[in-house]
Parts: C-alpha cells; sequence; structure tokens
C-alpha cells in the first residue's frame, strides 16, 4: 500500500499494488492515477526502434510529389521546411519542424536513453532530466495531425494538379502509430521508481 | 469515505513531474522546494495559475480576431490574385463538394478554439465566483481542453504543405497570408494558457464551503 495525491484535484488515496494492465482512477474527479502497462520496458524499447527506423525513411525519402504536363517533381520534408523557411515564413517552418521533426524525433532518443538502461539494470547520468524532457515534449509532437492536414491538402488540390504520395508519406503514417504505440507503453510510475532505485544503489 | 483529506491539507504537495507526494517544506523567501525524485519544482498549486491563464486567454482572444478577417492563403494564378480567409476557406469547401473536409476545418479552425476559449473563460470565472456547481463534470471540460487543442494545427499545416508543393507546379502561386502566423499564436498560447490553468483550485472552492 502506497500514498499518492490526485494531480487534478489532490485528494489524498492509498493504493494498493495494482496488477498489469489496470487503471487507478480518482474516486472523486476520476482522472486517471496511474495505468500499468505489461511488459513496459520491452514494448517501448522496440516501438521506439521501429519508430526510429521509420522516421529515418520518412525524412530522407521524396514525401510529395507533383505531376503537372509531363514532368513531375518531389519534395522531401526537411527540403520542403526549408523552401517555406526560405520564403520567410520563418515561424510557420520552425513550426513544423518543431512538432513533426525535432519533437517525435527527441522523443525517441529520450525514450532509448531511459529504457535501454533501465532494461539492463544500470544507472546512467541525466535520465532523469532526459525523462522530463520527453514527457515536456509530448504535447508538441503533432504528427498525426500534420497527416490530416496532408489529406485536406490532397483534397484541395486534387483539382489543379496530381499529387503522387512518396513512399516517405507512408512511412510517415506508419512513423505515427510505431511512436504512439512506443508512448502509450510507457509506465510513468515504473520509470520514476526504477531510475531512484537504480540510483541508489 | 471516512476522511477526505487533500495533500494541501495535510501539509503535502504532489509533484507536477512525477506524481510522487512529500511533505511541503517551510520555505524561506524566494526560496524553491524541489522534487527528491526528479529534480522538477514543486509546488502545492501551480503559480500565479489564475492570473497567467487570464493574461494567456485574453491574449489568445485578442489574436483570434485578425486571425479570422485576415486572409490565411493568397492564390495568384496569370495575374489573377484571390485571398482567401479561414472561413471564405470552408465556404469554398463547401461549394465545391468536399463536405467532409470542411466539417474537418471547421471544428478544428473555429470550433475547436472558441469552446477552448470559452471553457477555460468559464472554468476561470466559475472559480472567481466560487462556485461549487458540478466539480467533476468542470474538471473533465478542462481535460477536454487539454485534449483536443492540438488539432486546431490542422490548418497551419493545410497552408505551409499547399506553399510548398505548389512551387513545385509553376501553375500557380500559393502565399501563406497574415493570418497564418495569428492563428499559429492562438493555438500555442491557448495550449500554454490550458497547461497553466490548475484544476485543483475547482476543487479548494468546495473544500472551503465544507469547512
Amino acid at each position: 500500500m502506497r500514498q499518492i495525491a490526485c494531480h487534478e484535484c489532490d485528494l489524498i488515496l492509498t493504493l494498493p499494488p495494482l496488477p498489469d494492465r489496470s487503471v487507478a482512477r480518482c474516486i472523486r474527479c476520476g482522472s486517471v492515477l496511474l495505468r500499468t502497462k505489461p511488459d513496459s520496458i520491452n514494448r517501448t524499447i522496440a516501438w521506439t526502434i521501429a519508430g526510429l527506423i521509420l522516421f529515418l525513411i520518412a525524412i530522407t525519402l521524396p514525401f510529395l510529389g507533383m505531376k503537372s504536363g509531363g514532368a513531375e517533381r518531389h519534395t522531401a520534408l526537411l527540403t520542403g521546411i526549408y523552401e517555406i523557411y526560405q520564403q520567410d515564413m520563418f515561424g510557420l517552418a520552425f513550426l513544423v519542424l518543431l512538432t513533426c521533426v525535432l519533437a517525435p524525433f527527441a522523443q525517441m532518443i529520450g525514450l532509448l536513453y531511459v529504457f535501454v538502461p533501465l532494461k539492463f539494470n544500470r544507472s546512467v547520468r541525466f535520465a532523469t532530466p532526459v525523462f522530463r524532457l520527453f514527457r515536456l515534449l509530448q504535447p508538441w509532437s503533432m504528427m498525426e495531425v500534420f497527416m490530416l492536414g496532408i489529406l485536406v491538402a490532397l483534397v484541395k488540390l486534387g483539382k489543379i494538379a496530381t499529387i503522387v504520395p512518396g513512399l516517405a508519406v507512408f512511412a510517415f503514417g506508419m512513423l505515427i502509430f510505431a511512436l504512439t504505440l512506443a508512448v502509450t507503453s510507457v509506465d510513468a510510475d515504473l520509470v520514476w521508481r526504477r531510475m531512484k532505485e537504480l540510483a541508489d544503489g | 469515505m471516512a476522511e477526505m483529506a487533500t495533500a494541501r491539507q495535510l501539509g503535502m504537495a504532489v509533484c507536477h513531474d512525477c506524481h510522487i507526494l512529500v511533505d511541503w517544506p517551510v520555505l524561506a523567501a524566494g526560496e524553491r522546494a524541489h522534487c527528491p525524485r526528479c529534480g522538477a519544482h514543486i509546488h502545492q498549486r501551480k503559480p500565479n495559475s489564475i492570473r497567467r491563464t487570464w493574461a494567456l486567454v485574453v491574449a489568445s482572444c485578442i489574436l483570434y480576431v485578425p486571425a479570422n478577417l485576415l486572409p490565411i492563403t493568397i492564390t495568384s494564378s496569370l495575374g489573377d490574385v484571390q485571398a482567401d480567409t479561414i472561413i471564405s476557406g470552408i465556404i469554398y469547401f463547401i461549394k465545391s463538394g468536399s463536405f467532409l473536409i470542411a466539417m474537418v476545418i471547421f471544428v478544428a479552425s473555429v470550433l475547436v478554439p472558441l469552446m477552448k476559449l470559452l471553457i477555460l473563460s468559464g472554468l476561470l470565472l466559475s472559480i472567481r465566483f466560487k462556485s461549487a456547481w458540478r466539480p467533476k463534470e468542470r474538471t473533465r471540460l478542462y481535460r477536454l481542453t487539454e485534449v483536443v487543442g492540438r488539432w486546431s494545427m490542422v490548418d497551419i499545416y493545410v497552408v505551409t504543405i499547399l506553399v510548398a508543393l505548389v512551387k513545385l507546379g509553376a501553375l500557380a502561386n500559393i502565399d501563406a497570408g497574415p493570418a497564418a502566423g495569428y492563428f499559429a499564436a492562438v493555438v500555442v498560447i491557448t495550449m500554454f494558457a490550458a497547461r497553466s490553468f490548475d484544476p485543483r483550485l475547482i476543487w479548494d472552492t468546495i473544500e472551503e464551503k465544507h469547512d
């Protein structure tokens, strides 16, 4: 048994140890206090590695192309963002870069940095701030919203030109699933407890 | 429940980052408490939550006006220049028969930001007037604003993708209008507003009424 407080209504609650796949909710406000995940460490590492491979494909291969007349031209994700930047839309370019490239990439690197040592029962320096950064970046990783934006843009342009989706778009779509599964496999409470145990020796 | 006590009533605090429960130390002026487990700053309530949230809500309300009145895309082809606002873009989709897309843009760009600003203002007012009305539902409304806010970004992404793609074709030219920047600012600032609001303030009023 241990005492915790609800982070949304501040009520003190006593929790028994929870079995896998269970959710503890606050009896007063209903917010989720804890969610235990089965095989959290292995699954997080596996989905993150899958995500990193998909990420490499998504940023290097042609993302979207356009057929007009006989010519077909492609753009990669990063070159597209660079073009926006060159047209003096610095803010928009930065926002897309942050929410669709930097935040997801930093999240995946952070997850590996925290979870691989945990798997081998090692304590590494800066694991705590890295894990905090991972959680801080969570709301700024918006690949799924970008994907919806691509679909809307395709409909909008469909009448004036033929848009050819590149391999990278499919990798990007799969990356959304991989990263979502990696993030939902994270048992934050377990991570904090294990990191503390390992740091204390 | 025999005893319903909050962390603050027992002289304790929860860490925002790792959710550990710690004894709240006696602090000298200017001193800050750190979490013994993860090192984050610990507060019993988010600092200046009400004032900060009001400031951010008012700022995004102001920015919301130019975001809707000014053009978000400027299309030029063969000397013909057309400026579209968020609303005229939605009307264009309805006229061309893409109802689903029109709905998506309407929900993400109009409904979600407005609802978010209304809900946050409502919550702030309910705390101001010490309302005891349905605290559980109000907490749930708050949670909703945190979850749905990100989807407002859709229109910003559409504009960026259009600008980048159309440059490839050279048959027309699409530029992002000034509204794109204002609207992006609204989305980002309302995200910060939702984060600076402390739902525990809703429950504090109820405890004060019990005492």
